[in-house]
């Protein structure tokens, strides 16, 4: 991708039928080239001893599309996560003192390299995430984990901090911002409690609302619906899409299928560490591989049966689940 | 009615000591790193050690009181850093394995026969050869006692007016710098690195940096306390030893971790628990039972149980927030 891409909020898709007209004309095959690519990832690989739990070719996140990662468990959504938010270090690093064999995993986000950041750097940058196991700061209270979130306090350097003067007018702003945001994700009346004393799914509203007082370019939600009531998970969905309309870009791990539909632009299948199958959330559920990842590609057949042998016997297969599970939904 | 005076002379003897003193500024640099950060630092008596013996020989070379001081503090900062580099990007039981070897390691060394031409080996450095330029700097008449009530002491010399003033001077300055700056944004970052650093990283906090910044500041303050504490006393490498670092955090538990006053409150009340203990056994144990050399081995016994009882039935010292406490698991 060129570097002049330009990354303000006026070339970002606001219209979201425009994104989901531009989306239908990307091909439907793993590691596809997308029009404006906000995350271009490549050749990350993840081994641990002998097994290896991510490895990714390329893969490229349209921006201001809400982008699910799905995959059955243990499929590495997780690893590889962590993997380009800097937690973890990919195996196919380059190497700290040269040498090694390529190819070397490189990723860009808008436009910036980053290959080996260092967590903290990669949340700089723009793209902040979320986690599964929610981390919530307990023994502090609600306003203060909104406003540790926040970027550009010069309190926060150790001798700035001594003179009040120096951050009190930065303070007010992303207090102000805070408040504004708990209002919007309906914990405005939770400000003052201690975080510890949330429910899960309010600590899950925290952390996404935490996660948004540095106006990141995009959100990176690892299973936000996990542990969260049936009754809360309807307004966590709303709350992803008016991230998006808002001009947040999302990506996020989730290995419901079902809970992916209702949501996303753009779905990213993994299976065994590998990018499977991408498309739309309509006609990725169909593809043959994904049907393989999550039922076994054998599964309720006879091996000894012919239809072992047709190839539209597991498509067939897959539309009647899909059916079967609209019908649920 | 008699032995009532004699627990009011002793415990007003103990608030006045610089002993307590240089305790309570220790527990102050231990509260920054185990209190707020979260740092298992059991090698706060090496800190103290470390600044005893940078200002002891630099004055006692020639070398004027403030180049002492400065010694001192180097010795520390620089101790924290060797120890921080390897041991603060792993996890935190890594940093208590290393601080308590290094502190041995600086008590060893300090003791170490080959060495006394500078450091006095086992015997240590005598107060009279680096505190002449402290008593000159005293206001008040350099030789002389100065009566306050019950409490007789000398005017400038040794165990002094002069020094528990200084001491207790740099006490409240100490607690001071700890409230401007844990009401500050650097403070939030440092308790949310202490209930959980990954969550920090992910707001795009330098946690390394923080947590450096953090054992610095403690491991510094620790050392002003142990320049304080030999100023009373004699540098003796056995003085400050695994013991010392195990009563900072009965000091520390005991006043209320995560709070500004508590390590002075805890340092007070201490003092006065153990002199009264003493008085007490002294009072109404018959020698036959426990004679005079037994009761201060009896009361650190008692001490020892009290710190047990302390964590297990008021984690939150006398100043902490329960509340705060019940989430931090």
């Amino acid at each position: 991708m060129p570097e002049t891409t330009d990354w303000s909020s006026e070339t970002y898709d606001f219209d979201r039928a425009a994104l989901r007209a531009k989306l239908r004309d990307v091909p439907q095959e793993p590691g596809s080239a997308k029009p404006q690519p906000i995350l271009t990832v490549d050749n990350v690989v993840r081994r641990f001893g002998g097994m290896t739990a991510v490895e990714v070719e390329h893969l490229e996140v349209q921006r201001g599309a809400i982008t699910a990662l799905i995959g059955p468990n243990g499929a590495g959504k997780t690893t590889f996560f962590n993997l380009i938010t800097g937690f973890d270090r990919p195996s196919s690093a380059k190497s700290r003192f040269g040498g090694g064999q390529g190819p070397f995993a490189t990723w860009r986000f808008q436009g910036e390299s980053l290959g080996a950041t260092s967590a903290f750097r990669v949340a700089r940058t723009g793209m902040v995430r979320t986690f599964q196991l929610t981390k919530a700061l307990s023994a502090m209270t609600v306003m203060d984990n909104m406003l540790l979130g926040a970027k550009d306090q010069p309190g926060e350097h150790m001798l700035a901090a001594l003179a009040r003067p120096l951050w009190r007018k930065r303070e007010a702003e992303i207090r102000e911002k805070a408040t504004d945001l708990l209002a919007r994700f309906k914990l405005d009346t939770k400000a003052k409690d201690y975080a510890g004393s949330l429910s899960g799914g309010q600590r899950k509203l925290l952390e996404m609302a935490r996660a948004l007082m540095s106006d990141p370019a995009m959100i990176m939600l690892d299973e936000p619906m996990a542990g969260v009531n049936p009754a809360l998970t309807q307004s966590l969905l709303g709350h992803i899409q008016d991230l998006r309309d808002q001009g947040t870009s999302v990506l996020f791990v989730e290995h419901d299928m079902h809970m992916v539909r209702h949501i996303s632009d753009w779905v990213v299948v993994m299976a065994e560490g590998r990018i499977v199958a991408e498309g739309p959330p309509e006609h990725v559920m169909q593809h043959q591989a994904v049907v393989d990842a999550y039922l076994g590609s054998h599964h309720d057949q006879d091996l000894g049966d012919d239809s072992v042998l047709d190839e539209d016997f597991a498509a067939a297969v897959a539309d009647e689940d899909a059916e079967r599970a609209e019908e649920k939904a | 009615m008699n032995f009532l005076y004699t627990l009011f002379q002793d415990g007003g003897a103990a608030i006045i000591s610089s002993t307590t003193a240089a305790f309570a500024l220790a527990a102050i640099g231990l509260n920054v790193h185990f209190g707020y950060t979260g740092l298992v630092n059991i090698g706060q008596a090496g800190f103290m050690l470390l600044g005893a013996y940078g200002f002891a020989i630099v004055v006692e070379q020639g070398g004027g009181i403030l180049l002492g001081v400065l010694a001192g503090l180097a010795a520390a900062a620089v101790f924290a850093l060797i120890l921080g580099i390897p041991t603060l990007r792993l996890r935190g039981d890594y940093l208590a394995i290393v601080t308590i070897a290094a502190a041995e390691i600086i008590r060893i060394v300090g003791g170490d026969q080959s060495l006394a031409p500078l450091t006095g080996g086992v015997a240590g450095i005598p107060n009279a050869k680096y505190s002449d330029q402290f008593i000159a700097l005293s206001p008040f008449p350099k030789a002389g006692l100065f009566t306050f009530g019950p409490w007789t002491y000398p005017y400038s010399a040794g165990n002094s007016w002069w020094l528990s003033l200084v001491g207790w001077a740099l006490a409240l300055l100490a607690a001071l710098v700890v409230f401007l700056l844990f009401r500050s944004p650097w403070g939030r970052a440092i308790k949310g690195i202490r209930e959980d650093e990954d969550a920090v990283r992910s707001l795009g906090k330098n946690v390394f940096a923080y947590k450096m910044q953090s054992l610095v500041l403690g491991g510094v303050i620790g050392a002003l306390g142990g320049i304080v504490f030999v100023l009373g006393a004699s540098v003796q490498p056995d003085a400050l030893g695994r013991t010392t670092t195990f009563l900072l955090y009965t000091v520390l538990l005991l006043g209320g971790a995560a709070t500004v006053l508590g390590p002075i409150l805890g340092s007070f009340l201490y003092f006065i628990f153990v002199v009264w203990l003493q008085d007490v056994v002294a009072q109404f144990v018959p020698s036959t039972v426990m004679n005079s050399s037994q009761i201060p081995q009896f009361t650190y016994i008692l001490v020892g149980a009290g710190l047990m009882l302390l964590v297990i039935f008021r984690p939150q010292g006398i100043l902490g927030n329960k509340k705060e406490l019940s989430f931090g698991a």
